[in-house]
């Protein structure tokens, strides 16, 4: 009586208020493209998403200086998905429905990434990826363009067991945490230690919360490997490194490090200082490589960064973002079409020139050629930020041709 | 996992110094939850607040340590203040009210942990001191330093609470009106009053447990979810009340903790505190010294 | 017939809405209010019929995604017989959960129903198959006829959930069991000392409400694409069954339902307008709100006013 239909009323009435939800722009308008994503400006990759956010307005700047894309000005929205996957879905389907976003960008980072892959494939929608690893493996999405200097997990270990073997190392310890990109570069990893003869005698993952690692420490250091192979993200890669400080590793393991993520950004390198040598690491640029306008772009880059009180050297993410942008542009303007469809056959056809050198892909969505470095610390000071910018902090180990020095073993001598 | 005396020795080792940093984060609630049956699940979110206020005082060069125990004053009076309100909208209007004074610390707890990520962010904070980042070295092992001074700050915490419960006047005002309140308003004391005065001292307990936990770690604003957990348990399987109880409660989690650690991986050992909970519970609930 | 004349009404509008050109967004946000209907409207058997204040909803929740993840990882199970096997294994939990917190009053239930949450989260963490604390990534099957997106067929899905849970809600509130649940949670001695079998309608409470909360649980993983832990198992889907319910007023199987859609839409329009954290901040405010000020809810509130009006 009274109460069900007020029930109905109160629901219907509901109903009314949520359908008429603002709308942030129903209709594209004629003269705008808008390009959305979500960035990890906090949490774990935070300051890494916070500087690859400045070279993406940077070339949001620069491409409506001249004159837009197809005669239209590009409004970038970008969210903050805290470096937490369950956030992405809700943020993406905000920015296609709600927004009305006609491009999109992959957040930066694996682990944010993983839970748009079903969605973009089953939207049938382009996403340009950022510095995400093997994401797509599961979902092979067929116009999806990861910008990253690796495709597989071999492009990334084979640096790091190469240098190992080179001096003799048998055995390997891996250290991963439990989740997408840590685990996608494990699985790579650990078979091809396998083919390589090396004998994996620690092999642990940990929840990515943990921020503890004395006791995994520990139990490294009792199994006694020659090398350390660690997978972890910027908040774990920071705790290991001080654990590792704290508890010692022990006087035989030649190599620590390989694919810990957040050592690459500026404020955990200043803040880390001296704490970082010895460990061998993978990098996308140190300063010493030559790829063509990349200076340029850096000192440009900067001068936005120190406004935006950034990090101001932006090595690891800002030239791969500005890439992204610029490898947008070529393909529109190529096909003078934002249509996701021909906008996907000319990435996967054509080589593209950009900051970061030629980039081209292969079948899967990833470089056809890739170009990941292996890097030793050494002669790290405390507190010094202007010491990253001359080469020689960062001695290129691995590939031949951006080779700076040999690796200095074993790891504790190295650090000392 | 393979099992080596060195390695247990070494997870007994860091168990007992993890156990009492546990002990004296859990004191505050033994006091609060304890003796005055303040359905308090909003103390872990207070003593997270409390790590941000030293990591705020830290950032202007404060050592952390001398941060938590200068804040451990305006706490007292955030403590008092707390439950005069609780008493005045729940305890007075009876046991119905019990089940909503449950809820109402459930909000503020929550209130607590999202006004800290609009505040703070989400990104985890650090504090750094000279005893952070060294150890010391006992031939093959290694103890860190912070784990060092998270263990003495427990065991001085500890001691003075006791001491004071069972010497001193209040002390023992605060142990009666836990156990015989018309008794205690009969002696002329206002029970009230003392219960507000405990609950003050537990949240300044709260404010160094605080400095502590960002001694030892990395916090971020969802930590207490985490410390829900181990907070409960320790008081339960202490037994409600119990001071040194909590210190023996504290001690078998932290060894429990790091024996799963070491042996079954840390993928567990969240878990461990709540399965001694839930087994407590539906065992033994008035714990090992319970009144 | 008075109920489910509306009822019917409002399944069929919901359906009516699915096949309608609203905005896709609508459905997306809409979706999570209709699961706030189902949780509170679960929560409040338990909790306010009986008068047990239930922490562990996320633990229900959580179990009822990864079943539902199971069952279509490993048969491609439609989306029916996920809802219908998740609500059996919560409901299996439910009863679990009821027996051996049989003696637990007050604060100490509660926490052992938080400690549920941590070890169900702790156990599929270690469980490879569904993803670890990794997660999975999950691609939907074709959507049925003649709903166009997959998005609009679980919000018609969740809808008829709604009022099925609201549905048996009403039907215990009236029935004999809801009388020995509103007896026992006066006083349980009282309740005993009169011969309500207060064991039986206590684990019969929380087999009901843990299924009703694993079917809602259900097709979030089909709704998001992907599951993980942490978010599964978030404790902010507890303190929003809770809150929903006692905001709304805990008597009547009304109260649930108005709390959830008030909560429910509350926060989504803070999503879209402000930000995601501001939705725990307006839980966290309302409940303390209602529970220091309104302690009967809204339902309380109305009938307050109607007193004023007579």
């Amino acid at each position: 009586m009274k109460q069900s239909r007020r029930k109905v009323l109160k629901a219907g009435a509901a109903l009314a208020v949520t359908a008429g939800l603002p709308v942030r722009a129903a209709r594209a308008q004629q003269n705008v493209v808008k390009i959305g994503m979500s960035m990890p400006q906090t949490g774990s990759l935070g300051a890494g998403g916070q500087a690859a956010l400045v070279a993406l307005r940077l070339w949001v700047d620069d491409v409506n200086a001249k004159g837009g894309l197809l005669n239209r000005k590009v409004e970038f929205i970008a969210y903050d998905d805290q470096t937490n996957p369950a956030n992405v879905p809700g943020i993406y389907t905000k920015l296609l429905d709600v927004d009305k976003v006609d491009l999109i960008i992959a957040p930066y980072g694996t682990v944010p990434t993983a839970p748009l892959m079903p969605m973009a494939k089953q939207r049938n929608l382009l996403v340009m990826g950022n510095f995400s690893f093997q994401v797509n493996a599961k979902v092979k999405h067929d116009m999806w363009f990861n910008n990253a200097p690796w495709n597989d997990a071999s492009s990334w270990s084979d640096g790091f067991f190469a240098n190992g073997k080179r001096v003799g190392a048998k055995s390997v310890a891996f250290l991963a945490a439990d989740q997408e990109f840590a685990q996608n570069l494990a699985n790579g990893a650990r078979a091809l230690a396998k083919k390589d003869g090396l004998k994996a005698v620690y092999d642990q993952n940990y929840p990515p919360t943990t921020t503890d690692f004395s006791s995994l420490i520990r139990a490294i250091r009792a199994s006694k490997p020659d090398m350390v192979f660690v997978m972890s993200y910027p908040n774990d890669s920071v705790a290991i490194v001080r654990a590792v400080n704290e508890i010692g590793v022990g006087s035989g393991v030649k190599m620590f490090g390989g694919g810990m993520v957040g050592l690459q950004f500026t404020p955990n390198m200043v803040n880390l200082g001296s704490l970082l040598n010895g460990i061998v690491n993978y990098n996308s640029y140190v300063p010493g490589m030559k790829y063509p306008g990349i200076e340029d772009f850096l000192a440009r880059y900067s001068k936005r960064a120190a406004e935006a009180k950034v990090d101001p050297l932006g090595f690891y993410l800002p030239p791969f973002n500005y890439a992204i942008g610029q490898m947008l542009e070529q393909a529109i303007r190529a096909v003078n079409s934002f249509d996701h469809g021909k906008i996907a056959q000319y990435l996967h056809n054509y080589e593209m020139k950009t900051v970061v050198g030629p980039i081209r892909y292969g079948k899967d969505g990833e470089w056809a050629n890739p170009r990941v470095v292996q890097a030793q610390f050494r002669g790290v000071k405390d507190k010094d930020m202007d010491q990253w910018r001359q080469p020689g902090k960062q001695v290129v180990l691995f590939p031949e041709q951006y080779k700076t020095g040999d690796l200095i073993q074993p790891f504790e001598k190295a650090r000392g | 996992m393979f099992f080596s005396l060195d390695l247990l020795f070494e997870a007994l080792m860091f168990g007992v110094l993890l156990g009492c940093f546990y002990a004296a984060v859990s004191i505050g609630l033994s006091v609060s939850f304890g003796l005055l049956d303040v359905p308090h699940v909003a103390h872990p979110a207070i003593m997270v607040f409390g790590s941000y206020c030293t990591y705020l005082l830290a950032s202007y060069g404060w050592d952390p340590l001398v941060a938590g125990t200068v804040l451990m004053a305006p706490f007292f009076l955030l403590g008092m203040l707390v439950y005069r309100f609780y008493y005045e909208t729940f305890e007075k209007r009876g046991t119905e009210a019990g089940v909503r004074g449950l809820a109402f610390f459930f909000g503020i707890a929550f209130i607590i942990e999202v006004g800290l990520i609009l505040g703070f962010g989400v990104d985890q904070r650090t504090v750094n001191a000279p005893y952070i980042g060294e150890s010391l070295r006992l031939g093959d092992y290694r103890i860190p330093h912070r784990m060092l001074v998270a263990f003495g700050v427990a065991l001085v915490l500890t001691f003075v609470l006791t001491l004071y419960l069972s010497k001193t006047f209040t002390g023992r005002a605060i142990k009666a009106v836990a156990q015989d309140e018309p008794a205690l308003r009969l002696m002329g004391a206002n029970p009230v009053r003392i219960k507000q005065w405990a609950f003050g001292i537990a949240t300044a307990a709260s404010a160094l447990a605080g400095a502590m936990l960002i001694i030892v770690g990395p916090v971020e604003p969802a930590l207490d979810r985490l410390y829900i957990g181990r907070t409960f348990a320790i008081v339960v399987l202490a037994g409600l009340g119990s001071m040194t109880g909590t210190l023996a409660a504290g001690l078998i989690l932290g060894i429990a903790e790091s024996i799963v650690l070491m042996f079954f991986g840390a993928s567990w050992a969240p878990a461990v505190a709540f399965g001694i909970l839930l087994l407590v519970l539906g065992v033994r609930p008035q714990g090992l010294f319970g009144r | 017939m008075k109920f489910w004349i509306p009822a019917a009404v409002l399944v069929l509008a919901a359906i009516g809405l699915a096949l309608s050109p609203v905005n896709e967004y609508f459905f997306y946000a809409s979706y999570i209010v209709l699961t706030f209907v189902v949780l509170a409207t679960a929560w409040n058997i338990l909790g306010g019929y009986a008068g047990y204040v239930n922490f562990g909803t996320a633990a229900f929740f959580g179990l009822g995604a990864y079943t539902a993840t199971v069952l279509f990882k490993w048969l491609g199970a439609p989306l029916v017989v996920q809802i219908a096997v998740a609500a059996a294994v919560c409901g299996l939990l439910g009863f679990g959960v009821g027996l051996l917190t049989l003696r637990l009053r007050g604060i100490f239930f509660a926490i052992a129903t938080v400690a549920v949450i941590f070890i169900m989260e702790t156990l599929m963490i270690n469980w490879r198959y569904v993803g670890g604390a990794t997660g999975l990534q999950l691609l939907r099957p074709e959507v049925m006829a003649p709903f166009e997106t997959y998005t609009r067929m679980l919000f018609a899905a969740m809808a008829a959930m709604a009022v099925g849970a609201v549905a048996l809600a009403r039907w215990v509130q009236v029935s004999w069991i809801g009388r020995g649940l509103r007896a026992l949670r006066d006083s349980e001695e009282a309740a005993e000392c009169a011969g309500v079998p207060t064991l039986k309608l206590k684990l019969f409470a929380c087999t009901l409400s843990g299924a009703l909360m694993g079917a809602a649980g259900a097709p979030m993983p089909m709704y998001l694409s992907f599951v993980e832990p942490v978010s599964s198992f978030n404790l902010t889907w507890s303190v929003n069954a809770l809150a929903a319910a006692m905001i709304g007023g805990t008597v009547h199987w009304l109260g649930p339902v108005i709390g959830a859609v008030l909560l429910g839409t509350l926060q989504q329009v803070v999503t879209v307008t402000i930000s995601n954290e501001v939705n725990v901040l307006v839980v966290g405010v309302l409940l303390v709100l209602f529970v220091v000020v309104a302690p009967e809810g809204v339902l309380g509130l109305i009938k307050r006013w109607l007193h004023y009006f007579r």
